[in-house]
């Protein structure tokens, strides 16, 4: 990868992040009661999207919040115009990583339909009215308003909503969400705002109350040999997801592809670690394929126009070994990326498998840095799950690295997934999600068993006690 | 380094502590309270639902069935005295005198320390109408266990990434 192309600069998107930072105060301190510099802020947005198909709507929204009087309608079209700024900025840096990683964009499945999935159920729409009157109470308050009083009323809705699994997206956001500001009360006192991220999640949330936003649909099927690269973990206080990143050999001899296999689980908050493992693995086999450093051979598997694998385990079975360094050093290169969704436009969404070598890593303060091709390329290494064998210092001194480059605040940092290492003169491979199909390692066993423990005394009184 | 406020990804919750739970199954920071449940030492059946007020401290213990604590008559019980416990255990002995607002008297944050700064004003005991809605909450919290994991990605979880700093 050529890091050196990360570091021009783009034009354009200081201009697009001040619009949206503008915003961001507005709703730090909300729109109950608008100042003028709150009025300036929502001038600003909707002066951004100025000549786009969204002006008229947003230059309403925005005068409408000005005038304290926006309906939720005019939040939707507001939260709709900081979207698509992110999305501008996002495409814009998703250029520079195809020219740094030199590999072949825009992949040729069908165009994603934005079509919902059949979940327009009347109660369906009430529950995401539900959600949006949520988020709408949120905005007015502004973050500098919160109090547990606004921030409880979100449990029912996200109750309702995590009994529909087709409602799973906006049910784990408002939930992730949720316990953040709950955490953060009162609002008034707070030494910091996460003003970014917040807005991020609240624009989010509002756009997938639009019923039939969150639909991906599966637009075909796969048959193929998939090599995998590695895990990425994410996770909050009441759910984890394992996203599998890999690379797809197709079985009809068209090019190997980029695609991701995913799993995720709503949970509580003190199953950890292991723990998570466990609740993720016996829905999908890939997990331990990965742990014994296996391929796995698909039939039929459904994907979805951005690459994504709608896993399911009769699709699938345990492929010859495959190294995921071998796969990094000879199938990625190829691989075809795939397009993205268009509301997944947005730069915290970026997360693209490349392989570094030759790299000389030092410690910079607090954090880890490759030099790669000359450029500073910043390590984020708190993103590396502490259920696993790999660790700050097994990166540090790492030759090799597989790693998902992000962008976030202005820099690109790299994720790793797994780093090759020297241990007794021989090159090992460590993998951030080694532990996911299960582990002989001692420290792993020792916190599986007590993750085993924890599950099972939730299991033990929700037997007894849930259903009286 | 960038700059915390404009990162998408700022970690706003430290990383959770694991923790034995056969003693204490449930313990939160929420509503203003320290509020949990916390299994009976004798009979399987039972639950004990214990809170202690930020601020005030003022502190109750029932059962679920509503019939109040032997133990906690004007004082802290040893139910509240292991919620405290697990929950420095939990969220870290900082991030619990920060939320109930403990005054320690130039003390290291630690159980003992809090149990005793809120001990020594006094508390007043409140009524047991809390039980119900905390002892819902647990059942709320229990009943996560019963949903199914999805292979649908959840792009959001994007803003999630895990963090290995501890509170
Ligand atoms: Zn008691």
């Amino acid at each position: 990868m050529r890091a050196d192309l990360l570091a021009e600069t783009i034009d354009g998107i200081d201009e697009a992040l001040a619009a949206v930072d503008a915003f961001d105060q507005v709703l730090t301190a909300g729109l109950l009661r608008p100042q003028p510099a709150q009025a300036a802020g929502l001038a600003r947005l909707a002066g951004a999207v100025t000549g786009t198909p969204l002006a008229a709507r947003v230059a309403e929204a925005a005068e409408k919040a000005a005038a304290g009087v926006a309906s939720e309608d005019h939040l939707v079209a507001l939260a709709a115009a900081r979207t698509a700024l992110l999305g501008s900025v996002h495409d814009a840096l998703m250029t520079q990583v195809t020219e740094a990683t030199g590999r072949p964009g825009g992949g040729d499945y069908p165009a994603s339909e934005q079509a919902g999935q059949g979940t327009s159920a009347r109660q369906a729409a009430n529950v995401l009215a539900a959600a949006r009157s949520w988020l709408s109470d949120l905005a007015r308050g502004g973050w500098r308003g919160l109090d547990t009083g606004v921030v409880s009323e979100s449990a029912p809705v996200v109750s309702a909503m995590l009994a529909e699994p087709a409602l799973r997206r906006l049910a784990t956001l408002l939930d992730g969400f949720a316990a953040e500001l709950a955490a953060s009360c009162p609002g008034a006192t707070l030494e910091r705002v996460p003003a970014r991220r917040w807005a991020d999640l609240w624009s989010r949330g509002m756009l997938l109350t639009v019923p039939g936003a969150a639909g991906a649909p599966a637009t075909g099927t796969v048959t193929g040999r998939l090599l995998p690269l590695g895990i990425d973990l994410t996770e909050h206080p009441t759910a984890a997801q394992a996203q599998v990143h890999a690379v797809l050999e197709p079985a009809d001899g068209g090019g190997p592809r980029l695609v991701r296999a995913t799993v995720s689980v709503p949970k509580p908050d003190t199953v950890i670690g292991a723990g998570v493992w466990q609740l993720l693995r016996p829905r999908m086999s890939l997990l331990a394929a990965v742990s014994q450093g296996r391929s796995m051979d698909l039939a039929d598997m459904p994907v979805t126009a951005e690459g994504d694998l709608i896993w399911s385990d009769e699709h699938a079975r345990l492929g010859e070994p495959a190294a995921p360094f071998a796969a990094a050093r000879v199938a990625l290169p190829t691989a075809t990326a795939m397009a993205t969704a268009p509301l997944d436009r947005h730069p915290a969404r970026i997360a693209v498998p490349v392989f570094l070598e030759g790299y000389a890593a030092r410690q910079d303060d607090d954090a880890l840095v490759f030099t790669v091709t000359g450029r500073p390329l910043a390590v984020d290494t708190d993103r590396i799950p502490v259920a696993g064998p790999l660790t700050p210092e097994a990166v540090a001194a790492s030759g090799a690295c597989i790693g998902l480059l992000r962008w976030d605040a202005g820099s690109f940092s790299v994720q790793p997934l797994a780093v090759e290492t020297t241990v007794k003169k021989k090159a090992v491979a460590v993998q951030a999600g080694g532990w996911a199909g299960g582990t002989t390692d001692a420290a792993g066993v020792k916190a599986e068993k007590a993750a085993t423990d924890a599950t099972s005394v939730l299991r033990e009184r929700a037997g007894r006690l849930l259903r009286k | 380094m960038p700059d915390w406020e404009k990162l998408s990804t700022a970690r706003v919750i430290p990383l959770a502590r694991p923790r034995k739970l056969a003693k204490v199954p449930f313990a939160e920071l929420a509503d203003g309270r320290l509020q949990g449940v916390v299994s009976s030492g004798s009979d399987i059946e039972r639950v004990y639902v214990s809170s202690v007020a930020a601020s005030t401290y003022t502190f109750a213990c029932s059962t679920n069935n509503n019939r109040p604590c032997g133990g906690a008559r004007g004082s802290f019980c040893n139910h509240i005295l292991a919620l405290v416990n697990e929950a420095v255990l939990q969220y870290g002995a900082e991030r619990v005198a920060r939320y109930l607002r403990v005054e320690l008297g130039g003390e290291e944050p630690s159980a003992p320390s809090i149990t005793r700064g809120m001990s020594v004003t006094r508390p007043a005991q409140g009524d047991t109408a809390l039980a119900a809605p905390v002892f819902s909450r647990f059942l709320r919290h229990l009943a996560y266990l019963e949903l199914a994991p999805v292979t649908a990605p959840v792009p959001e979880m994007q803003w999630f990434p895990p963090t290995r700093a501890e509170a």
